[in-house]
């Protein structure tokens, strides 16, 4: 068994797809592709994959990632280094396969490693808005939002999960764009939520998450970049 | 070309599964926009999850795509959210292909396969920025066309549809195509719409209603009469005669979001000869054609390679009445390419053909759902309805099941079938306790779900002339079923909602007036009527006063022989007196063996045609009695002449 690890976009129309249905593309492209996967055993098999950190529905990303085990004795080398281009061929438009490499089955789990995002957000506000609300957030010592938790209205101080902002700018169609690393532990951020957490809220017109990231002491590694059997030369394009 | 994907991208957002509107699936068509093509709009009048399998449109749509002169494109009724920023914000009925306003097509085609989405149809043209009624469009609008089995009654959108077409559609599209190529070419001026029209209704299997005059005798029976000599008095519907020559879809649109039906679909034939007597499908289908088992083998095989799917149903009316049922399930079963990972489901299990072998091969893969549909609780009253199976066939069946290792299945039946008495109703539920009790020899966990459908009478079938039950006799009937069920623990209760079944049952045999009736319900909000958070009886009554007209009269009134019956300007096959004659024998409880096992009686599907059924085996799949109840375990000769006397006393099989 060799487990990889796949870096993806989700571009365009495609964006609108949920996470579960993305979930099921992927499962169909495997089948389609001929790549002998690794299943689960009992009353109904299914291939092991997992899936990272779940996007938005509505939102664009330029990476997404995911772990699938394959059967390595079904399958040589060469066809594992042509699986990128082969899935980007049989993926809805708008999915590209970016980068692969293989991971360590004692890796940790997207999920808990990746530990920050970095988001590109395109508000409707105008920019001297935009930018006193980042000024201000970036001043506060702390950030109350209410949440419901399991039925209980929690409060939480999410200034911590901010690492940072960046200066708002206009793309071409004239709209302010904001990008802002938001942590994913220990729990997540959402960019909703982050929107949200002074006023005047932001309004969104489109998301697009632009990196993740997992930190281990002072390094900052795309989740490609992780793991002890990372073999340098599978990995494709990198950017 | 245009496309609304702009403005429509900024809403997506807000709406409930947005994913329904992008299109993008595996197999999605993106035609070039040719001036000169003929556009085709194919539309289902629901939402993107019940209509996107529907196996007519694709079929179509790859039809139309396919030849020279014709593009088509998708869409679906978008949902309540979307529809209200539609309106908000002008945005018209667009494809899911391109996005391209409905408004650019030729031709905005629907599939229409059952009642409650007539107001939705009204919903779709008006949503497209076309006016609703026929007489109002101009030629710049687009044709609005109507197939499916719905459209063997169309009065009731008469007033509203400009052509329908009965029957297979696979030939008479290009057909269609054509004659609108035709006018396309040449000038364009409002006298010309009609002219087209005309032309349109000369081809076999259309029918346009704008060129019938409609009137009302005394009792309020509908005569047609064609306004113009070249316009047919008689519409017969369209067969082709060979599936084999028609191996569609080839490419099974595969979705990204959730759909019911999410699989790979094979049809493995078409028609049925079982001659059930409340089933429409069953009659206005006829003959049977089987696509031959080695076809059957490669749609699968090449269908489960291209789209990834792992599941595969081998749709019919009647899949395991498929002479080659039992080689297709091994071959598929084991062929390597699979690796053990496909599973087979048969939609409309017929018990009587439910056998251990079938039932061990589906489960060697994975576990489907299992319905079976005994349809009447009683030996009597099966014979009425002449679903010949015997109480033994449905337990073999269900011990089949069970032993091959099931929990739990569903039994599907219907109420107020003609000469039901409450020991028929009750039957149901005992019919369902020994299912229960047979499977607790294999399982403590044995459950059976009941599910009961209102009967509506159907035109085309022999029970078309059968004033349905009142709501309140249904629900007096569901009440009886509530409470017998409720003493065998197992056995769970569902039920369709009589009010629902009333307006199916008036739209189902009505008549052009009620085109007035459906434009105010929709007027009134009433979309969607098919989903029971939105039905909503009152505004159908209210609608139904309104316009002077009686709910009783259309569904509740026994037809006389004499009576004209709103559809009998249409030709589906089968000859009026054998159907009145089907009619008396149900009511003296006389039953019809299937005639592909039987020498012809003649019911005219085949000989008014010069068809015959087409069978991928020359012997019956084996199993059960075959709806002539005898034994046919060997499965290798036909019975040839059988006697059904209503005499026969059935018990429960040891």
């Amino acid at each position: 068994m060799i487990i990889l690890r796949l870096r993806s976009t989700k571009i365009g129309k495609i964006r609108f797809a949920s996470h579960r249905d993305i979930a099921k593309v992927w499962e169909r492209a495997f089948r389609r592709a001929n790549i002998p996967l690794i299943y689960s055993e009992g009353f109904s098999p299914r291939p092991k994959i997992a899936y990272g950190l779940a996007l938005p529905t509505g939102a664009e990303s330029e990476c997404e990632y995911l772990d699938v085990k394959v059967d390595d004795e079904r399958i040589g080398i060469s066809r594992i280094l042509e699986i990128p281009e082969q899935l980007t061929e049989l993926l809805p438009e708008g999915i590209k396969v970016t980068g692969m490499t293989e991971i360590n089955s004692k890796a940790i789990s997207l999920q808990q490693a990746v530990t920050a995002c970095t988001w590109e957000m395109t508000i409707a506000q105008n920019k001297n808005c935009v930018d006193q609300w980042i000024a201000n957030v970036l001043d506060s010592k702390e950030l109350i939002v209410e949440r419901t938790r399991k039925g209980k209205n929690v409060k939480d101080d999410i200034r911590p999960f901010i690492v940072g902002i960046e200066e708002s700018e206009i793309n071409e169609d004239g709209q302010v764009v904001l990008k802002a690393e938001l942590r994913t532990q220990p729990r997540s951020l959402r960019p909703s939520e982050f929107m949200k957490s002074k006023l005047p809220n932001l309004t969104q017109i489109k998301l697009c998450r632009k990196k993740q990231f997992i930190e281990t002491g002072d390094r900052r590694l795309d989740p490609l970049e992780v793991g002890q059997s990372l073999e340098a030369n599978m990995e494709l394009c990198s950017s | 070309m245009s496309s609304v994907w702009k403005t429509l991208e900024k809403h997506l957002i807000n709406v409930e599964k947005p994913a329904r509107y992008i299109g993008l699936e595996q197999g999605a068509q993106q035609p070039k926009h040719d001036e000169s093509n003929v556009a085709w709009l194919l539309t289902y009048p629901d939402t993107y999850e019940v209509g996107f399998p529907n196996q007519g449109l694709q079929i179509l749509y790859e039809i139309i795509n396919e030849s020279g002169n014709s593009e088509a494109e998708r869409a679906y009724a978008p949902w309540v959210d979307l529809e209200q920023i539609m309106r908000d914000e002008n945005i018209p009925l667009f494809s899911v292909d391109t996005h391209r306003p409905a408004f650019e097509f030729d031709v905005i085609a629907f599939n229409l396969s059952s009642e409650l989405v007539y107001t939705n149809l009204i919903n779709c043209i008006d949503l497209a920025g076309i006016p609703v009624r026929a007489n109002q469009r101009g030629i710049n609008d687009p044709l609005i066309g109507a197939g499916g089995h719905c459209t063997y009654n169309p009065e009731p959108l008469g007033k509203i549809v400009d052509f329908f077409v009965l029957g297979d559609g696979e030939e008479v599209v290009t057909e269609i195509t054509n004659v609108i190529h035709k006018f396309k070419s040449i000038s364009t001026s409002d006298g010309n719409r009609n002219s087209l029209l005309k032309e349109l209704a000369t081809i076999e299997g259309v029918y346009v209603p704008s060129l019938y005059k409609a009137e009302y005798n005394e009792i309020g029976n509908q005569y047609l009469t064609p306004k113009y000599e070249e316009v047919p008095k008689l519409v017969e519907k369209r067969t082709i005669t060979d599936l084999e020559q028609w191996p569609y879809p080839k490419e099974q649109l595969v979705p990204i979001t959730e759909v019911v039906h999410d699989r790979l679909n094979v049809e493995v034939f078409r028609g049925c000869t079982r001659g059930c007597r409340f089933c429409q499908a069953g009659m206005i289908t006829r003959p049977v054609r089987e696509r031959p088992g080695e076809q059957v083998r490669t749609m699968i095989q090449a269908g489960i390679e291209r789209t990834g799917y792992d599941e595969v149903a081998l749709t019919s009316l009647s899949t395991a009445d498929y002479s080659g049922i039992n080689d297709v399930v091994d071959q598929t079963i084991i062929d390597p390419a699979n690796c053990g990972q496909v599973s087979i489901s048969l939609p409309s299990l017929r018990v009587d053909a439910f056998t251990v072998g079938i039932a061990a091969s589906i489960q060697n893969a994975r576990r489907t759902g299992l319905t079976f549909a005994p349809e009447a609780g009683t030996w009597r009253l099966r014979q009425v309805i002449n679903k010949l199976i015997l109480e033994e066939d449905l337990y073999g069946a269900v011990e089949s099941a069970f032993s091959q290792g099931w929990r739990r299945m569903k039994l599907y039946f219907l109420i107020g079938l003609p000469t039901e008495t409450d020991e028929d109703t009750l039957g149901i539920a005992r019919l369902a306790a020994n299912c229960v009790a047979i499977g607790k020899k294999y399982t403590n966990t044995a459950s059976v779900t009941v599910s009961v459908g209102g009967f509506v009478p159907k035109p085309f079938t022999p029970f078309q002339w059968f004033g349905q039950n009142t709501v309140e006799e249904l629900n007096r009937k569901i009440s009886l079923l509530k409470e017998e069920v409720r003493k065998t623990k197992g056995v769970k209760l569902k039920w369709h909602d009589p009010k629902a079944t009333l307006i199916e049952g008036i739209l189902s045999r009505g008549d052009r007036r009620l085109g007035d009736v459906l434009e105010t319900v929709w007027e009134k909000g009433g979309t969607f009527q098919e989903w029971s958070e939105f039905f909503d009886l009152e505004i159908w009554k209210e609608s139904i006063s309104e316009h002077g007209l009686d709910h009783e009269w259309y569904a509740y009134r026994h037809r006389t022989k004499k009576e004209t019956l709103p559809w009998d300007h249409l030709d589906a096959g089968l000859y009026k007196d054998f159907l009145w004659q089907e009619w008396r024998d149900a009511l003296d409880q006389k039953g019809l063996e299937d005639c592909r096992w039987i020498p012809c009686y003649d019911c005219g599907a085949c000989t008014g045609y010069g068809l015959e059924h087409v069978v991928a085996s020359t012997s019956p799949p084996v199993g059960g009695s075959q709806g002539t109840w005898q034994n046919m375990q060997e499965g290798e000769y036909a019975p040839q002449l059988l006697e059904i006397t209503s005499k026969k006393k059935v018990g429960v099989s040891k």
